[in-house]
Protein backbone atom coordinates (compact mmCIF):
# COMPACT_ATOMS: atom_id res chain seq x y z
CA UNK A 1 0.00 0.00 0.00
CA UNK A 2 2.42 2.30 1.22
CA UNK A 3 6.20 2.11 0.81
CA UNK A 4 8.89 4.87 1.50
CA UNK A 5 12.30 4.13 0.87
CA UNK A 6 15.58 6.04 1.31
CA UNK A 7 13.41 9.10 2.33
CA UNK A 8 15.15 12.29 3.49
CA UNK A 9 13.49 15.56 5.34
CA UNK A 10 15.10 19.09 6.34
CA UNK A 11 13.38 21.21 8.42
CA UNK A 12 15.17 24.24 8.33
CA UNK A 13 18.70 23.60 8.34
CA UNK A 14 18.04 20.03 10.35
CA UNK A 15 18.15 16.84 8.88
CA UNK A 16 15.40 15.36 10.08
CA UNK A 17 14.72 11.86 8.80
CA UNK A 18 18.31 10.24 7.06
CA UNK A 19 16.92 7.66 4.96
CA UNK A 20 13.68 6.18 6.28
CA UNK A 21 12.79 2.70 4.81
CA UNK A 22 9.45 1.41 6.07
CA UNK A 23 6.24 -0.48 4.05
CA UNK A 24 2.82 -0.46 5.49
CA UNK A 25 1.64 -3.42 3.95
CA UNK A 26 -2.07 -3.18 2.41
CA UNK A 27 -4.53 -3.87 5.10
CA UNK A 28 -2.30 -4.22 7.90
CA UNK A 29 -2.27 -2.05 10.39
CA UNK A 30 1.46 -0.99 11.07
CA UNK A 31 2.65 0.29 14.44
CA UNK A 32 5.49 2.75 14.17
CA UNK A 33 7.08 2.50 17.18
CA UNK A 34 10.40 5.07 18.89
CA UNK A 35 11.54 6.78 21.13
CA UNK A 36 10.48 11.08 21.33
CA UNK A 37 12.30 12.80 18.93
CA UNK A 38 13.05 9.52 16.44
CA UNK A 39 11.13 11.80 14.01
CA UNK A 40 7.65 9.44 13.77
CA UNK A 41 5.71 12.84 13.36
CA UNK A 42 7.99 14.03 10.72
CA UNK A 43 7.82 10.85 9.08
CA UNK A 44 4.28 11.12 8.87
CA UNK A 45 3.60 15.24 8.10
CA UNK A 46 6.27 13.91 5.58
CA UNK A 47 4.00 11.23 3.65
CA UNK A 48 1.17 13.90 3.93
CA UNK A 49 3.10 16.36 2.01
CA UNK A 50 3.57 19.05 5.01
CA UNK A 51 7.09 18.82 5.11
CA UNK A 52 9.05 18.31 1.79
CA UNK A 53 10.74 15.22 1.69
CA UNK A 54 14.77 16.36 -0.22
CA UNK A 55 15.24 13.36 -1.10
CA UNK A 56 13.59 9.44 -1.88
CA UNK A 57 10.36 7.53 -2.69
CA UNK A 58 7.56 7.55 -1.12
CA UNK A 59 4.98 4.87 -3.25
CA UNK A 60 1.51 5.31 -2.57
CA UNK A 61 -0.10 2.16 -3.90
CA UNK A 62 1.86 2.66 -7.20
CA UNK A 63 2.22 6.84 -7.47
CA UNK A 64 5.32 8.69 -5.77
CA UNK A 65 3.59 11.05 -4.08
CA UNK A 66 6.91 12.67 -3.02
CA UNK A 67 6.65 16.65 -3.37
CA UNK A 68 3.13 16.35 -3.78
CA UNK A 69 1.09 18.97 -2.36
CA UNK A 70 -1.16 18.16 0.76
CA UNK A 71 -4.59 18.35 -0.60
CA UNK A 72 -3.57 16.28 -3.60
CA UNK A 73 -2.33 13.41 -1.10
CA UNK A 74 -5.76 13.76 1.09
CA UNK A 75 -7.29 13.38 -2.30
CA UNK A 76 -5.79 10.18 -2.90
CA UNK A 77 -7.35 8.43 -0.25
CA UNK A 78 -4.98 9.73 2.60
CA UNK A 79 -6.59 10.75 6.36
CA UNK A 80 -4.12 12.12 8.96
CA UNK A 81 -4.88 12.04 12.30
CA UNK A 82 -2.57 14.40 14.18
CA UNK A 83 -0.35 14.45 17.38
CA UNK A 84 -2.49 17.61 18.58
CA UNK A 85 -5.65 16.43 16.49
CA UNK A 86 -6.16 19.85 15.06
CA UNK A 87 -10.09 19.89 15.87
CA UNK A 88 -11.93 22.66 14.19
CA UNK A 89 -12.56 24.07 18.30
CA UNK A 90 -14.43 26.98 16.87
CA UNK A 91 -17.11 24.42 14.64
CA UNK A 92 -19.44 21.84 15.91
CA UNK A 93 -18.56 18.18 15.75
CA UNK A 94 -21.12 18.28 13.11
CA UNK A 95 -19.06 20.83 11.12
CA UNK A 96 -16.10 18.86 11.93
CA UNK A 97 -17.20 16.08 10.13
CA UNK A 98 -19.55 17.91 7.23
CA UNK A 99 -15.83 19.20 6.42
CA UNK A 100 -14.51 15.89 5.94
CA UNK A 101 -16.97 14.46 4.14
CA UNK A 102 -16.00 15.61 0.63
CA UNK A 103 -19.26 13.94 -1.12
CA UNK A 104 -20.46 17.21 1.01
CA UNK A 105 -23.60 14.90 2.69
CA UNK A 106 -23.15 11.97 4.89
CA UNK A 107 -23.11 8.51 4.31
CA UNK A 108 -25.93 7.90 7.14
CA UNK A 109 -24.32 4.31 7.38
CA UNK A 110 -20.82 5.39 7.73
CA UNK A 111 -22.25 7.50 10.24
CA UNK A 112 -24.69 5.10 12.37
CA UNK A 113 -20.80 3.01 12.67
CA UNK A 114 -19.12 6.56 14.15
CA UNK A 115 -22.05 6.96 16.47
CA UNK A 116 -21.72 3.27 17.68
CA UNK A 117 -17.94 3.64 18.17
CA UNK A 118 -18.19 6.87 19.61
CA UNK A 119 -21.55 7.37 20.91
CA UNK A 120 -20.00 11.21 22.85
CA UNK A 121 -20.26 12.16 18.81
CA UNK A 122 -23.81 11.56 18.75
CA UNK A 123 -24.19 13.00 22.27
CA UNK A 124 -22.93 16.22 21.48
CA UNK A 125 -23.65 16.74 17.82
CA UNK A 126 -24.17 20.36 17.93
CA UNK A 127 -21.85 21.00 20.81
CA UNK A 128 -18.81 23.27 19.57
CA UNK A 129 -15.46 21.11 19.24
CA UNK A 130 -13.28 23.28 21.68
CA UNK A 131 -15.52 22.13 24.12
CA UNK A 132 -15.30 18.83 24.15
CA UNK A 133 -13.30 16.98 26.48
CA UNK A 134 -9.61 15.70 25.51
CA UNK A 135 -10.59 12.02 25.22
CA UNK A 136 -13.72 13.73 22.74
CA UNK A 137 -11.43 15.45 20.68
CA UNK A 138 -9.98 12.41 20.04
CA UNK A 139 -12.52 10.56 18.75
CA UNK A 140 -13.47 13.47 17.09
CA UNK A 141 -10.93 13.65 15.39
CA UNK A 142 -10.45 9.62 14.02
CA UNK A 143 -13.88 10.28 13.05
CA UNK A 144 -13.29 13.31 10.82
CA UNK A 145 -10.95 10.37 9.27
CA UNK A 146 -13.34 7.56 8.71
CA UNK A 147 -16.56 9.87 7.81
CA UNK A 148 -15.59 8.41 4.41
CA UNK A 149 -14.15 5.57 3.23
CA UNK A 150 -9.79 6.54 2.75
CA UNK A 151 -7.30 4.16 1.13
CA UNK A 152 -4.67 4.66 4.32
CA UNK A 153 -4.84 6.49 7.53
CA UNK A 154 -1.77 8.38 9.28
CA UNK A 155 -2.42 8.41 13.23
CA UNK A 156 0.03 9.92 15.66
CA UNK A 157 -0.36 9.12 19.40
CA UNK A 158 -4.12 8.62 19.67
CA UNK A 159 -3.96 7.55 23.42
CA UNK A 160 -1.48 10.46 24.21
CA UNK A 161 -2.85 11.48 27.62
CA UNK A 162 -6.06 9.94 28.14
CA UNK A 163 -7.64 7.95 30.83
CA UNK A 164 -7.65 4.04 30.68
CA UNK A 165 -11.11 3.41 29.83
CA UNK A 166 -11.10 5.39 26.96
CA UNK A 167 -7.92 3.78 25.72
CA UNK A 168 -10.17 0.60 26.04
CA UNK A 169 -12.31 2.76 23.71
CA UNK A 170 -10.12 3.35 21.17
CA UNK A 171 -8.25 0.01 20.83
CA UNK A 172 -12.06 -1.29 20.19
CA UNK A 173 -12.24 1.38 17.78
CA UNK A 174 -9.34 0.37 15.55
CA UNK A 175 -9.35 -3.17 15.63
CA UNK A 176 -13.01 -2.32 13.93
CA UNK A 177 -11.38 0.11 11.34
CA UNK A 178 -8.14 -2.21 10.75
CA UNK A 179 -11.11 -4.63 9.12
CA UNK A 180 -11.75 -2.09 6.24
CA UNK A 181 -8.50 0.14 5.64
CA UNK A 182 -4.57 0.08 6.24
CA UNK A 183 -3.75 2.02 9.02
CA UNK A 184 -0.15 3.31 10.35
CA UNK A 185 0.10 4.07 13.65
CA UNK A 186 2.30 5.84 16.13
CA UNK A 187 2.01 4.85 19.45
CA UNK A 188 4.08 5.34 22.79
CA UNK A 189 2.27 2.92 24.70
CA UNK A 190 3.69 -0.25 24.52
CA UNK A 191 0.23 -2.53 25.33
CA UNK A 192 -1.47 -0.40 22.78
CA UNK A 193 0.65 -1.37 20.71
CA UNK A 194 1.38 -5.16 21.14
CA UNK A 195 -2.80 -5.73 21.29
CA UNK A 196 -3.06 -3.80 17.81
CA UNK A 197 -0.55 -4.03 15.85
CA UNK A 198 0.15 -6.52 12.73
CA UNK A 199 3.33 -5.41 11.55
CA UNK A 200 5.83 -2.67 13.37
CA UNK A 201 8.77 -0.17 12.48
CA UNK A 202 10.72 0.90 15.18
CA UNK A 203 12.50 4.55 14.34
CA UNK A 204 15.84 5.99 16.06
CA UNK A 205 17.34 9.25 14.97
CA UNK A 206 15.81 10.14 11.61
CA UNK A 207 15.99 6.31 10.52
CA UNK A 208 13.88 3.04 10.69
CA UNK A 209 16.17 0.46 12.97
CA UNK A 210 13.55 -2.22 13.08
CA UNK A 211 10.90 -4.04 10.78
CA UNK A 212 8.96 -7.36 11.08
CA UNK A 213 5.75 -8.73 12.89
CA UNK A 214 4.35 -6.58 16.01
CA UNK A 215 3.88 -10.32 17.73
CA UNK A 216 8.16 -11.18 17.47
CA UNK A 217 8.58 -7.94 18.92
CA UNK A 218 6.18 -8.41 21.57
CA UNK A 219 7.43 -11.42 22.77
CA UNK A 220 11.25 -10.50 22.25
CA UNK A 221 11.96 -8.32 25.51
CA UNK A 222 15.35 -7.93 24.90
CA UNK A 223 14.85 -6.58 21.81
CA UNK A 224 11.98 -3.83 23.47
CA UNK A 225 14.42 -2.68 25.75
CA UNK A 226 17.59 -2.55 23.08
CA UNK A 227 14.93 -0.45 20.74
CA UNK A 228 12.98 1.71 22.84
CA UNK A 229 14.71 1.38 26.27
CA UNK A 230 13.09 2.41 28.83
CA UNK A 231 10.18 4.56 27.16
CA UNK A 232 7.83 1.62 27.02
CA UNK A 233 7.15 0.61 30.60
CA UNK A 234 7.31 4.57 31.59
CA UNK A 235 3.66 5.15 30.30
CA UNK A 236 1.96 1.94 31.09
CA UNK B 1 -0.37 15.74 30.71
CA UNK B 2 -3.18 14.70 33.29
CA UNK B 3 -6.00 12.21 31.91
CA UNK B 4 -8.97 13.72 30.15
CA UNK B 5 -12.53 12.68 31.89
CA UNK B 6 -14.89 11.72 29.53
CA UNK B 7 -17.32 14.68 30.48
CA UNK B 8 -18.27 17.47 28.13
CA UNK B 9 -19.73 20.99 29.07
CA UNK B 10 -21.11 22.08 25.82
CA UNK B 11 -21.00 25.80 26.10
CA UNK B 12 -23.01 28.37 24.21
CA UNK B 13 -21.78 29.12 21.11
CA UNK B 14 -22.05 33.25 21.10
CA UNK B 15 -19.81 34.63 23.78
CA UNK B 16 -22.45 37.89 24.67
CA UNK B 17 -20.22 39.53 27.51
CA UNK B 18 -17.93 41.69 24.38
CA UNK B 19 -21.12 42.23 22.74
CA UNK B 20 -22.27 44.21 25.87
CA UNK B 21 -19.24 45.95 25.73
CA UNK B 22 -20.88 48.58 23.02
CA UNK B 23 -23.59 49.39 24.92
CA UNK B 24 -21.85 50.01 27.89
CA UNK B 25 -19.40 52.34 26.65
CA UNK B 26 -22.34 54.65 25.07
CA UNK B 27 -24.21 54.60 28.62
CA UNK B 28 -20.83 55.51 30.44
CA UNK B 29 -20.59 58.35 27.55
CA UNK B 30 -23.90 59.48 28.95
CA UNK B 31 -21.97 60.81 32.12
CA UNK B 32 -20.27 62.83 30.16
CA UNK B 33 -21.72 64.19 27.85
CA UNK B 34 -24.83 66.78 29.65
CA UNK B 35 -27.00 67.46 26.37
CA UNK B 36 -29.14 64.24 25.57
CA UNK B 37 -29.54 65.39 22.01
CA UNK B 38 -25.52 65.93 21.61
CA UNK B 39 -25.12 62.25 22.90
CA UNK B 40 -27.65 61.18 20.26
CA UNK B 41 -25.65 62.87 17.14
CA UNK B 42 -22.14 61.38 19.15
CA UNK B 43 -23.21 58.00 19.38
CA UNK B 44 -25.39 57.95 15.39
CA UNK B 45 -22.20 59.25 14.45
CA UNK B 46 -20.17 56.65 16.23
CA UNK B 47 -21.94 53.90 15.18
CA UNK B 48 -22.01 55.35 11.40
CA UNK B 49 -17.99 54.95 11.54
CA UNK B 50 -17.68 51.96 13.18
CA UNK B 51 -19.74 50.52 10.31
CA UNK B 52 -17.86 52.03 7.78
CA UNK B 53 -14.52 50.80 9.35
CA UNK B 54 -15.94 47.31 9.37
CA UNK B 55 -16.45 47.49 6.22
CA UNK B 56 -13.13 48.26 5.18
CA UNK B 57 -11.43 45.92 7.85
CA UNK B 58 -13.41 42.49 7.96
CA UNK B 59 -11.51 41.76 4.90
CA UNK B 60 -8.41 42.04 6.15
CA UNK B 61 -8.93 40.26 9.25
CA UNK B 62 -9.88 37.34 7.29
CA UNK B 63 -7.17 37.43 5.11
CA UNK B 64 -4.49 37.36 8.60
CA UNK B 65 -6.52 34.76 9.68
CA UNK B 66 -6.03 32.31 6.72
CA UNK B 67 -2.81 32.70 5.39
CA UNK B 68 -1.10 34.70 8.10
CA UNK B 69 -0.81 37.79 5.82
CA UNK B 70 0.06 41.59 7.59
CA UNK B 71 -0.99 43.20 4.53
CA UNK B 72 -0.49 47.24 5.12
CA UNK B 73 -1.25 47.72 1.33
CA UNK B 74 -5.11 46.98 1.96
CA UNK B 75 -5.38 51.37 2.33
CA UNK B 76 -4.67 51.55 -1.46
CA UNK B 77 -7.84 49.69 -2.28
CA UNK B 78 -9.85 51.73 0.18
CA UNK B 79 -8.46 55.02 -1.70
CA UNK B 80 -8.50 53.68 -5.34
CA UNK B 81 -12.58 52.69 -4.51
CA UNK B 82 -13.12 55.73 -3.73
CA UNK B 83 -11.24 57.66 -6.60
CA UNK B 84 -13.21 55.26 -9.20
CA UNK B 85 -16.44 56.27 -7.51
CA UNK B 86 -15.65 59.73 -7.85
CA UNK B 87 -14.99 59.18 -11.26
CA UNK B 88 -17.88 57.39 -12.59
CA UNK B 89 -19.63 60.50 -10.62
CA UNK B 90 -18.89 62.97 -12.04
CA UNK B 91 -20.74 62.29 -15.12
CA UNK B 92 -23.97 61.54 -13.09
CA UNK B 93 -24.02 64.94 -11.50
CA UNK B 94 -27.46 65.33 -11.93
CA UNK B 95 -28.57 62.72 -10.84
CA UNK B 96 -27.05 63.26 -7.67
CA UNK B 97 -28.46 66.28 -6.93
CA UNK B 98 -32.27 65.40 -7.44
CA UNK B 99 -33.82 65.19 -4.74
CA UNK B 100 -35.32 61.73 -5.40
CA UNK B 101 -33.88 58.73 -3.12
CA UNK B 102 -34.31 56.76 -6.48
CA UNK B 103 -32.47 58.99 -8.53
CA UNK B 104 -29.50 59.09 -6.13
CA UNK B 105 -28.92 55.68 -5.68
CA UNK B 106 -28.81 55.15 -9.59
CA UNK B 107 -25.95 57.09 -9.50
CA UNK B 108 -24.37 55.21 -6.75
CA UNK B 109 -24.95 52.09 -7.46
CA UNK B 110 -22.84 51.85 -10.50
CA UNK B 111 -20.43 53.69 -8.93
CA UNK B 112 -19.89 51.43 -6.20
CA UNK B 113 -20.01 48.64 -8.71
CA UNK B 114 -17.19 50.10 -10.34
CA UNK B 115 -15.46 50.85 -7.39
CA UNK B 116 -15.63 47.40 -5.73
CA UNK B 117 -14.53 45.60 -9.11
CA UNK B 118 -11.34 47.64 -9.47
CA UNK B 119 -10.19 47.49 -5.97
CA UNK B 120 -11.30 43.59 -6.23
CA UNK B 121 -9.31 43.39 -9.34
CA UNK B 122 -6.46 45.51 -7.95
CA UNK B 123 -6.56 42.97 -5.14
CA UNK B 124 -6.26 39.83 -7.19
CA UNK B 125 -3.01 41.25 -9.04
CA UNK B 126 -1.81 42.53 -5.67
CA UNK B 127 -2.10 38.74 -4.69
CA UNK B 128 0.18 37.46 -7.20
CA UNK B 129 2.11 39.93 -7.67
CA UNK B 130 3.30 41.03 -4.38
CA UNK B 131 1.83 39.23 -1.30
CA UNK B 132 2.47 35.62 -2.78
CA UNK B 133 6.45 35.67 -2.74
CA UNK B 134 6.36 36.59 0.56
CA UNK B 135 4.16 34.53 2.23
CA UNK B 136 5.23 33.32 5.87
CA UNK B 137 7.47 36.48 6.15
CA UNK B 138 6.66 38.84 8.74
CA UNK B 139 8.96 41.39 8.55
CA UNK B 140 8.70 41.15 4.12
CA UNK B 141 5.57 41.38 4.10
CA UNK B 142 5.49 44.39 6.14
CA UNK B 143 7.97 45.90 4.30
CA UNK B 144 6.57 44.95 0.86
CA UNK B 145 2.65 46.22 1.32
CA UNK B 146 4.17 48.85 2.92
CA UNK B 147 6.33 49.97 -0.50
CA UNK B 148 2.83 48.94 -2.24
CA UNK B 149 0.90 51.57 -0.24
CA UNK B 150 3.49 53.88 -1.28
CA UNK B 151 3.34 53.07 -5.16
CA UNK B 152 0.16 52.45 -5.02
CA UNK B 153 -0.56 56.21 -3.72
CA UNK B 154 1.84 57.43 -6.59
CA UNK B 155 -0.13 55.92 -9.29
CA UNK B 156 -2.91 57.79 -7.74
CA UNK B 157 -1.46 60.95 -8.40
CA UNK B 158 -0.70 59.87 -11.41
CA UNK B 159 -4.30 58.86 -12.58
CA UNK B 160 -6.50 61.27 -10.95
CA UNK B 161 -3.97 64.29 -10.18
CA UNK B 162 -2.61 65.90 -7.22
CA UNK B 163 -5.53 67.58 -5.61
CA UNK B 164 -8.28 66.78 -3.08
CA UNK B 165 -11.60 65.72 -5.12
CA UNK B 166 -14.62 67.33 -3.85
CA UNK B 167 -17.57 64.36 -3.78
CA UNK B 168 -20.61 65.92 -2.36
CA UNK B 169 -23.25 63.46 -0.54
CA UNK B 170 -26.41 62.69 -2.72
CA UNK B 171 -28.88 65.17 -2.39
CA UNK B 172 -31.43 63.04 -0.72
CA UNK B 173 -29.32 61.73 1.84
CA UNK B 174 -27.06 64.86 2.99
CA UNK B 175 -29.69 66.65 5.14
CA UNK B 176 -30.66 65.36 8.64
CA UNK B 177 -33.79 63.79 10.26
CA UNK B 178 -34.99 65.98 13.63
CA UNK B 179 -37.06 64.35 16.24
CA UNK B 180 -37.47 66.85 18.31
CA UNK B 181 -34.31 68.63 19.58
CA UNK B 182 -32.62 65.68 18.11
CA UNK B 183 -30.96 65.75 14.59
CA UNK B 184 -29.74 62.79 12.68
CA UNK B 185 -28.36 62.91 9.75
CA UNK B 186 -29.32 60.66 6.97
CA UNK B 187 -26.08 59.96 5.53
CA UNK B 188 -25.07 57.96 8.80
CA UNK B 189 -28.35 56.00 8.59
CA UNK B 190 -27.31 54.84 5.33
CA UNK B 191 -24.07 54.31 6.75
CA UNK B 192 -25.03 52.03 9.30
CA UNK B 193 -27.82 50.72 7.30
CA UNK B 194 -25.25 49.34 4.19
CA UNK B 195 -22.72 48.25 7.87
CA UNK B 196 -25.39 46.21 8.90
CA UNK B 197 -26.64 44.56 5.16
CA UNK B 198 -22.75 43.59 4.96
CA UNK B 199 -22.05 42.14 8.28
CA UNK B 200 -25.52 40.20 7.86
CA UNK B 201 -24.58 38.91 4.36
CA UNK B 202 -21.20 38.16 5.55
CA UNK B 203 -22.52 36.22 8.60
CA UNK B 204 -25.00 34.16 6.23
CA UNK B 205 -21.83 32.70 4.10
CA UNK B 206 -19.45 32.14 7.21
CA UNK B 207 -22.81 30.53 9.06
CA UNK B 208 -24.88 29.19 6.29
CA UNK B 209 -22.52 27.72 3.44
CA UNK B 210 -19.78 25.38 2.74
CA UNK B 211 -17.97 28.22 1.49
CA UNK B 212 -17.92 29.63 4.93
CA UNK B 213 -17.43 26.36 6.41
CA UNK B 214 -14.25 26.06 4.86
CA UNK B 215 -13.46 29.74 5.48
CA UNK B 216 -14.02 29.17 9.00
CA UNK B 217 -12.14 26.43 9.53
CA UNK B 218 -9.16 27.65 7.29
CA UNK B 219 -9.18 30.91 9.73
CA UNK B 220 -8.85 28.26 12.95
CA UNK B 221 -6.22 25.49 10.82
CA UNK B 222 -5.30 26.51 7.68
CA UNK B 223 -2.87 23.27 7.58
CA UNK B 224 -5.62 21.03 8.83
CA UNK B 225 -7.68 21.96 6.06
CA UNK B 226 -5.33 21.32 3.20
CA UNK B 227 -4.99 17.72 5.25
CA UNK B 228 -8.56 17.11 4.05
CA UNK B 229 -8.02 17.80 0.56
CA UNK B 230 -8.71 21.60 0.29
CA UNK B 231 -6.19 23.86 -1.36
CA UNK B 232 -6.66 26.76 0.77
CA UNK B 233 -4.51 29.03 -1.85
CA UNK B 234 -7.35 29.35 -4.05
CA UNK B 235 -9.86 30.18 -0.80
CA UNK B 236 -7.35 32.56 0.31
CA UNK B 237 -7.49 34.72 -3.11
CA UNK B 238 -10.62 34.54 -3.38
CA UNK B 239 -11.13 36.22 0.05
CA UNK B 240 -8.20 38.68 -0.74
CA UNK B 241 -10.46 39.71 -4.00
CA UNK B 242 -13.93 39.66 -2.07
CA UNK B 243 -11.77 41.74 1.29
CA UNK B 244 -10.41 43.87 -1.64
CA UNK B 245 -13.49 44.84 -2.73
CA UNK B 246 -14.94 45.42 0.40
CA UNK B 247 -12.06 47.63 1.43
CA UNK B 248 -13.35 49.49 -1.87
CA UNK B 249 -16.68 50.15 -0.87
CA UNK B 250 -15.81 50.97 2.14
CA UNK B 251 -13.78 53.93 1.04
CA UNK B 252 -16.32 55.20 -0.82
CA UNK B 253 -18.67 55.38 1.53
CA UNK B 254 -15.99 57.57 3.55
CA UNK B 255 -15.08 59.45 1.04
CA UNK B 256 -18.64 60.71 0.82
CA UNK B 257 -19.25 61.25 4.66
CA UNK B 258 -15.84 63.22 4.59
CA UNK B 259 -17.38 64.95 1.53
CA UNK B 260 -13.92 64.50 -0.30
CA UNK B 261 -11.14 62.15 -2.26
CA UNK B 262 -7.73 62.39 -1.32
CA UNK B 263 -4.57 59.58 -2.04
CA UNK B 264 -3.63 59.20 1.41
CA UNK B 265 -7.41 58.17 2.99
CA UNK B 266 -6.57 54.72 2.61
CA UNK B 267 -3.61 54.64 4.68
CA UNK B 268 -5.02 57.27 7.48
CA UNK B 269 -8.02 54.78 7.82
CA UNK B 270 -5.13 51.63 8.26
CA UNK B 271 -4.28 53.11 11.74
CA UNK B 272 -7.75 52.67 13.00
CA UNK B 273 -8.16 49.55 10.81
CA UNK B 274 -5.56 47.68 12.64
CA UNK B 275 -6.45 48.51 16.00
CA UNK B 276 -10.21 47.18 15.10
CA UNK B 277 -9.28 43.91 13.66
CA UNK B 278 -6.66 43.86 17.08
CA UNK B 279 -9.39 44.42 19.20
CA UNK B 280 -11.74 41.60 17.72
CA UNK B 281 -9.48 39.18 17.82
CA UNK B 282 -7.07 38.31 14.40
CA UNK B 283 -9.39 36.34 11.95
CA UNK B 284 -12.60 37.18 13.74
CA UNK B 285 -15.15 38.87 11.75
CA UNK B 286 -17.67 38.82 14.94
CA UNK B 287 -14.98 40.64 16.64
CA UNK B 288 -13.93 42.88 13.80
CA UNK B 289 -17.82 44.28 13.89
CA UNK B 290 -17.82 44.83 17.88
CA UNK B 291 -14.28 46.44 17.57
CA UNK B 292 -14.95 48.61 15.12
CA UNK B 293 -18.53 49.99 16.54
CA UNK B 294 -16.14 50.61 20.24
CA UNK B 295 -13.73 52.29 18.01
CA UNK B 296 -16.34 54.37 16.22
CA UNK B 297 -17.74 55.46 19.38
CA UNK B 298 -14.93 55.97 21.23
CA UNK B 299 -13.33 58.51 18.50
CA UNK B 300 -16.74 60.39 18.03
CA UNK B 301 -17.19 60.78 21.78
CA UNK B 302 -13.74 61.29 22.14
CA UNK B 303 -13.13 63.82 19.76
CA UNK B 304 -16.08 65.65 21.59
CA UNK B 305 -14.91 65.55 24.97
CA UNK B 306 -11.23 66.17 24.36
CA UNK B 307 -10.09 66.61 20.47
CA UNK B 308 -6.78 66.65 21.02
CA UNK B 309 -7.06 62.75 22.56
CA UNK B 310 -9.35 61.49 19.88
CA UNK B 311 -6.75 58.86 18.13
CA UNK B 312 -5.06 58.73 21.50
CA UNK B 313 -8.42 57.11 22.98
CA UNK B 314 -8.24 54.59 20.74
CA UNK B 315 -5.21 53.25 20.94
CA UNK B 316 -6.07 53.47 24.91
CA UNK B 317 -9.50 51.31 24.04
CA UNK B 318 -7.19 48.65 22.59
CA UNK B 319 -4.90 48.57 25.44
CA UNK B 320 -7.38 48.27 27.77
CA UNK B 321 -8.93 45.31 26.11
CA UNK B 322 -5.94 43.85 25.49
CA UNK B 323 -5.42 43.76 29.00
CA UNK B 324 -8.86 42.19 29.39
CA UNK B 325 -8.52 39.73 26.75
CA UNK B 326 -5.31 39.38 25.32
CA UNK B 327 -6.08 38.10 21.86
CA UNK B 328 -8.78 40.04 21.37
CA UNK B 329 -12.65 40.27 22.07
CA UNK B 330 -12.94 36.72 20.20
CA UNK B 331 -10.19 34.99 19.89
CA UNK B 332 -9.75 31.78 17.43
CA UNK B 333 -8.94 29.07 18.69
CA UNK B 334 -5.45 28.23 16.80
CA UNK B 335 -5.55 24.37 18.07
N1 LIG C 1 9.34 22.27 13.33
C1 LIG C 1 10.51 21.75 13.71
N2 LIG C 1 11.62 22.51 13.69
C2 LIG C 1 12.81 22.02 14.07
N3 LIG C 1 13.00 20.76 14.49
C3 LIG C 1 11.93 19.95 14.53
C4 LIG C 1 10.64 20.40 14.16
N4 LIG C 1 9.77 19.37 14.30
C5 LIG C 1 10.51 18.34 14.77
N5 LIG C 1 11.80 18.67 14.91
C6 LIG C 1 12.88 17.81 15.38
O1 LIG C 1 12.84 16.63 14.61
C7 LIG C 1 13.12 15.50 15.41
C8 LIG C 1 12.02 14.49 15.25
O2 LIG C 1 10.82 15.02 15.76
P1 LIG C 1 9.44 14.25 15.66
O3 LIG C 1 9.26 13.75 14.28
O4 LIG C 1 8.40 15.15 16.21
O5 LIG C 1 9.70 13.04 16.66
P2 LIG C 1 8.68 12.02 17.31
O6 LIG C 1 7.33 12.25 16.72
O7 LIG C 1 9.24 10.69 16.99
O8 LIG C 1 8.69 12.29 18.78
C9 LIG C 1 13.26 16.00 16.84
O9 LIG C 1 14.62 16.09 17.16
C10 LIG C 1 12.64 17.36 16.82
O10 LIG C 1 13.30 18.21 17.72
MG1 LIG D 1 5.60 12.84 17.61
Amino acid sequence: MLALSGVNTHINLYHILQGVDLVVPRGELTMLLGRNGAGKTTTLRTIMGLWRASAGRIDLGGADIAGMATPSVAQLGVAYVPENMSIFAGLTVRENLLLAARERSFDESRLARIFKLFPAMQKFWNSLAGNLSGGQKQMLAISRAIVEPRRLLLIDEPTKGLAPAIIANMIEAFRELKLETTILLVEQNFNVARELGDSVAVMDSGRVVHSGRMADLARDEALQTRLLGLSLDSHQ
Amino acid sequence: MKPHSDTAVPGARLDIVPLLVVPAVALAAVAFIPSLPTWVTLTVAGLAMGMMIFIMASGLTLVFGLMDVMNFAHGAFISVGAFVAASVLVPMKSSMQEPSALANLSAIAPAILAAMMVAGLLGWFFERVVIRPVYGDHLKQILVTMGGLIVAEQMIHVIWGPDVIPLPRPAFFSGAITFGEVAVERYRLLAVAVGIAVFAAMFLVLNRTRLGLLIRAGVENPEMVESLGYRIRRLFVGVFVAGSGLAGLGGVMWAMYQESVQSNMGMQMMVLIFIVIIIGGLGSVGGCFVGALLVGLVANYAGYLAPKLALGSNILLMVLILLWRPRGLYPIGKA
